[in-house]
């Protein structure tokens, strides 16, 4: 029974997320129990992803046939260091989100309209769930699909009628890319006559059409760059974090575009790589120049902003730029660092997040200026805030720094010089925006609404604190992070060759 | 007790005690005994670990690995002695000049003064201690962190206005300059290690070593060299203690003492020598000494005039680095504990003078010797050690600065400190003169005294300090000698 | 020849063109809608006749037949449909809370309300 259940775990990666949100629905009239029941499967989410990892790390890559139908002609679900990596973050993030979601959920829906939020949390993780650990370039697009129907509706659960008209802008923005996403996979599979990744790897390099390869590159990258918000496809973005529910903006932020670029460096590397980069058309500079593009305008953009949750969705397209940058740089530290930023920004994010949620909760505003005075209020809150500040900013023995370090050396490595200056001025202009919300939140005299507000519940306040920590510990013991980042680097760069 | 286990609990235990301190935040009296315990037995940890390294050893140990072939570690090492020595034993005195200031000044959130008061000392002994750069890096950065709550502790527009400047400057120097140069060693010699003749020769060649220098001079925003100096004068609002030891003290200290870690260190006097690579930013360090005098001699407030005046003494130790000669990185590492003691006193008695009289400002301290004759007498020894007079400790680290000077081929250094005595004397002497001499201005209230007793204590131990290193600088030389001759 | 010979991927270019359009030109957000589905049927269309081999049959296994179309692509293109139903469906229900909060549909009108909000 215990073999027949790790035999199968790739499934129930996806499988257990994906029933449970029926199950929302079937006990909706016990709200409490829906909550309960989703709290598990993330935990049970987290243990699998932890296993997979684990064995990934011992005995290399896993296969898994789906219905038992052997990969190419069945759907094959493969887990290398790549995917068994990012699989952890989201569900890491699943695993503290759920428990916050308990107080903070009802302040933006009510009674009875719970369990229907949880079902589609529930099916967003599964589809961001189903795109990690799939080993189908087809299925890549339906698991896309289910993921961002679903963000649409938990998007438009805000309190703010704006929620709707955001939803809407990434429906329409989503959907266009999805689409692209569509047409490149169709003139992968004209060209090769395959869907599994590993079998279009091998056959794409024998491939004569070269410009039909270059064009469904086009296509997929320009439909992933509109769900990672590559500059400049990031438009959506600012408003659907913004006027997104407290947990649903917690959990898009700190997995969503995550699972986006790891589907972009599935693509890139391991899928075309090898056929399309013989052809010397330099891909990794304009990957950059769109990465320092996005770095630079989503800081500055950030410093204006009277909206924190939009200054910090604007702060996500300047990290967006970083992780780019190291994809850009096409060598075993850049996509390290590349990697450790992805797991590195789901932290920091999250905690961010999570404590912007807590304000909001309290204070019932998003406006920076309402908040003044307020850390002196909820100070723990504040603290939770002040330490993913610094962990954004890059301030060592935080995550931050480590991200910040690799990138550095990437771009030393490869002679970069003024990408390197360039991170750095990246990191000082978070410390002009972050500052500024820790100025006004703890020196100005408290708002009318900041003089009465108290501090968190303490069922916010723990799974806040849980990332603020996981920020510090895993910026002073880096041996998981940076071992599986390499490893999972060097298993890209390998398919290139 | 080894000397790895005295040097790690000296670290970990002043950041632990902030914990004991804020829980006993109610009760003032416990608080503070906390508090001073500390500081006793970090100073008997720190003092235990003199006759080992006297003898040669180096005790090191790594704490944790950061990236694959680099770890956090502590390594000690003559210079790291000195500074630790230095900060152990002017936090003991200040913790109890603290007590007398802060209550006698009413001030609000003691509490959180002395937790971060605690965490700051740690981490300075965490930049003495360091073992690499990245360490030293680390420390460095949760030093400034740290004492930022110091610096806006008054919670004022002003203070809010001031830690601005404060955290910008010196975050924004750190990790603009300071870590790009990190990266960059790392990139170049796959080392971060302090070792004895340097890491980097070898590695790069004249121009390149100059650039990484300069980054490193200057992205170590704390040695205060012009123009990124602004931090300090701005971080003045903070409470008098803090100005004492972490303005005069621990924060630049650790500034200037990493200077001198980087340049003996990691670029090694010799190679510094051949490539010449620290010629042209010894001008920045000598404008930086004669501005900063000029500026001082200026300001009216006395913490202001203090606060340039250590810009000005600090580029003295930046200077001993830069000249790359044994004799003045023996002066440069003398003088961190010179000018610390010399500039420590100073402060206090500015403190104590706020305190009794509520005097900021020179021109109203007229005839206020008569009152407080001991402030007086102390702030007068303080100010011939910061000159470099006899009978005071400063006479010797000038001394050698001097000789160092003159062993590196550049006169005009010489010229350049002793122009600055002439200034130093300038701006400190009148103070204390007409203080027992001016008459007194007529609206100075009737009744001032002394300040209360702990400062007062506080204030006799580091002017009889001052002194007593003139008389002895027997320790102090042989662990600065040992810098010299780059025998890390 | 060769332009006529592929004049399936003109179609599906054309539709895709036409809808894309209507996306970005209309104001009225239940014509965007519409623009999307049509941008989307149109990858249908670019599926399903990608499946096409000269001279085959329906693939149903049949005596003496052995030349067929390729399915493959006719039963991903299933999914791809349910996703464009779904979307739509999404849209339209958005649209119906966008009427209830704004009292209107119109882009313009809508971004003139949230200006003063």
């Amino acid at each position: 029974m215990a073999h027949a259940f790790l035999d199968n775990l790739p499934a129930l990666q996806v499988v257990i997320p994906l029933l449970s949100a029926p199950l929302c629905l079937v006990l909706a009239r016990w709200p409490r129990l829906v909550w309960t029941m989703c709290t598990l499967v993330t935990w049970t989410a987290f243990g699998i992803a932890l296993a997979l990892l684990q064995t990934v790390l011992a005995e290399g890559p896993v296969s898994y046939a789906m219905g038992g139908w052997a990969a190419p002609w069945g759907i094959e679900y493969r887990i290398d260091a790549v995917n068994a990596y990012v699989a952890l973050i989201v569900t890491g993030i699943a695993a503290v989100v759920l428990p916050y979601a308990y107080r903070s959920v009802p302040l933006y829906i009510h009674g009875e309209r719970v369990p229907l939020f949880y079902a589609l949390l529930m099916l967003c993780f599964t589809g961001l769930l189903g795109m990690t650990v799939t080993g189908d370039a087809f299925n890549v697009f339906v698991f896309l699909e289910i993921s961002s129907l679903s963000m649409y509706g938990l998007i438009s659960q805000g309190r703010d009628r704006r929620s709707l008209t955001a939803s809407f802008q990434y429906l329409v923005m989503g959907t266009i890319g999805g689409t692209f996403v569509l047409i490149g996979i169709g003139f992968l599979y004209v060209l090769t006559g395959t869907l599994n990744m590993a079998d279009l790897a091998a056959r794409l390099p024998d491939v004569t059409q070269v410009r039909t390869l270059h064009t469904a590159f086009a296509f997929i990258v320009v439909g992933i760059g509109l769900k990672l918000a590559m500059f400049p496809l990031h438009l959506w973005l600012p408003n659907a974090y913004a006027y997104a529910p407290s947990t649903a903006t917690v959990f898009i932020a700190s997995t969503a575009t995550k699972v986006a670029v790891y589907i972009l460096l599935r693509f890139v590397y391991t899928i075309m790589g090898p056929a399309l980069f013989s052809e010397g058309i330099p891909y990794g500079q304009i990957a950059i120049v769109l990465a320092v593009m996005g770095l630079l305008t989503g800081s500055f953009v950030a410093i204006f902003q009277q909206n924190i949750k939009r200054m910090l969705a604007y702060s996500s397209i300047a990290q967006i730029g970083y992780i780019l940058l190291g994809i850009g740089f096409a060598s075993v530290l850049g996509l390290q660092a590349a990697l450790l930023h992805l797991f590195n920004h789901a932290l920091m994010k999250g905690a961010l997040f999570m404590a912007v949620g807590c304000f909001v909760y309290r204070l019932g505003s998003m406006s920076i200026e309402d908040m003044a005075g307020v850390g002196r209020r909820m100070p723990w809150t504040f603290a939770a805030f002040v330490m993913g500040g610094l962990s954004l900013i890059g301030v060592p023995l935080t995550v931050g720094f480590v991200s910040k370090w690799y990138l550095v050396l990437a771009a030393l490595q490869k002679g970069y010089w003024p990408l390197a200056v360039l991170i750095l001025i990246g990191s000082l202009l978070a410390v002009v925006y972050i500052w500024r919300v820790v100025e006004t939140a703890w020196f100005a005299k408290p708002s009318l609404r900041a003089a009465e507000v108290r501090e968190a519940p303490l069922a916010m306040l723990i799974p806040t604190w849980i990332l603020v920590l996981a920020n510090i510990y895993f910026g002073v013991n880096t041996t998981m992070t940076v071992g599986v980042a390499d490893l999972a680097a060097r298993t890209l760069m390998e398919s290139m060759r | 007790m080894t000397l790895v286990g005295a040097m790690q609990l000296a670290v970990v235990l002043p950041a632990a005690a902030s914990l004991p301190i804020a829980v006993t935040g109610r009760s003032p009296n416990l608080r503070e005994a906390v508090t001073l315990s500390t500081a006793v037995v970090v100073l008997l940890l720190v003092a235990s670990a003199v006759p080992g390294v006297l003898a040669g050893e180096r005790p090191e140990i790594t704490l944790m690995e950061f990236v694959p072939g680099l770890s956090l570690m502590f390594r000690l090492e003559p210079l790291g002695m000195i500074f630790a020595l230095v900060a152990s034993f002017l936090w003991l005195v200040t913790s109890i000049y603290s007590i007398g200031y802060m209550r006698g000044h009413h001030e609000e959130n003691q509490t959180r003064f002395y937790a971060c008061f605690a965490v700051a000392i740690a981490s300075a002994l965490g930049v003495a201690f360091a073992g690499n750069m990245l360490t030293l890096f680390v420390a460095y950065e949760v030093l400034s962190i740290s004492t930022y709550p110091l610096v806006t502790h008054s919670g004022t527009e002003e203070a809010k206005r001031a830690g601005r400047v404060y955290l910008g400057i010196l975050l924004g120097t750190s990790i603009g300059f300071q870590l790009l140069a990190i990266l960059w060693t790392w990139n170049l010699t796959g080392t971060l290690d302090f070792e004895a003749g340097g890491i980097l020769a070898g590695h790069a060649d004249g121009p390149a070593a100059a650039l990484l220098l300069a980054l490193y001079v200057f992205g170590i925003g704390k040695a205060a060299v012009m123009p990124f100096h602004r931090w300090l004068p701005a971080a003045m609002v903070a409470p008098t203690p803090v100005s004492a030891l972490l303005h005069a003290v621990a924060v630049v200290k650790s500034g200037v003492f990493a200077i001198l870690k980087v340049c003996v260190y990691l670029f090694g006097l010799d190679f510094l020598t051949s490539t010449g690579a620290s010629d042209w930013l010894l001008y920045f360090a000598g404008a930086t000494i004669l501005l900063g005098s000029l500026v001082a001699m200026r300001k009216d407030n006395l913490k202001a005039r203090l606060a340039y005046s250590t810009i000005s003494q600090l580029s003295y130790i930046v200077a001993g680095a830069l000249l790359a000669s044994s004799l003045a990185a023996t002066g440069a590492a003398m003088h961190i504990a010179m000018h610390a003691f010399g500039k420590i006193t100073l402060f206090f008695c500015a403190g104590a003078i706020m305190v009794a009289a509520h005097k900021t400002e020179i021109s109203e301290m007229d005839g206020l010797g008569r009152a407080m004759p001991f402030t007086f007498v102390a702030f007068f020894i303080g100010s011939l050690s910061i000159i470099g007079l006899p009978p005071t400790g400063g006479t010797w680290s000038k001394f050698y600065l001097a000789l160092g000077s003159l062993e590196s081929g550049q006169i005009w250094m010489l010229v350049v400190l002793m122009v600055s005595s002439m200034l130093n004397i300038a701006y400190l002497l009148p103070l204390p003169v007409r203080a027992f001499m001016a008459k007194p201005s007529t609206d100075l209230p009737d009744k001032i005294t002394e300040a209360p007793l702990p400062c007062l204590i506080a204030i006799g131990v580091t002017s009889l300090g001052c002194l007593a290193l003139f008389f002895y600088p027997d320790l102090l030389y042989q662990l600065a000698s040992l810098v010299g001759a780059g025998a890390g | 020849m060769t332009v006529l010979h592929l004049y399936n991927y003109e179609i599906a270019i054309f539709l895709a063109m036409v809808g894309f359009y209507v996306v970005v030109s209309r104001g009225n957000l239940v014509k965007k809608v519409a623009g999307l589905s049509m941008f989307q049927t149109s990858v249908f269309i670019l599926y399903i006749s990608m499946g096409v081999v000269d001279g085959g049959t329906v693939p149903i296994l049949v005596e003496g037949m052995t030349h067929y179309s390729n399915p493959v692509p006719h039963v991903l293109i299933l999914t791809a449909i349910v996703v464009g139903v779904a979307t739509t469906a999404v849209a339209l229900s958005l649209i119906i809370r966008i009427k209830e909060a704004y009292g209107t549909v119109e882009e313009d009108e809508i971004h003139e309300q949230d200006k003063s909000f």
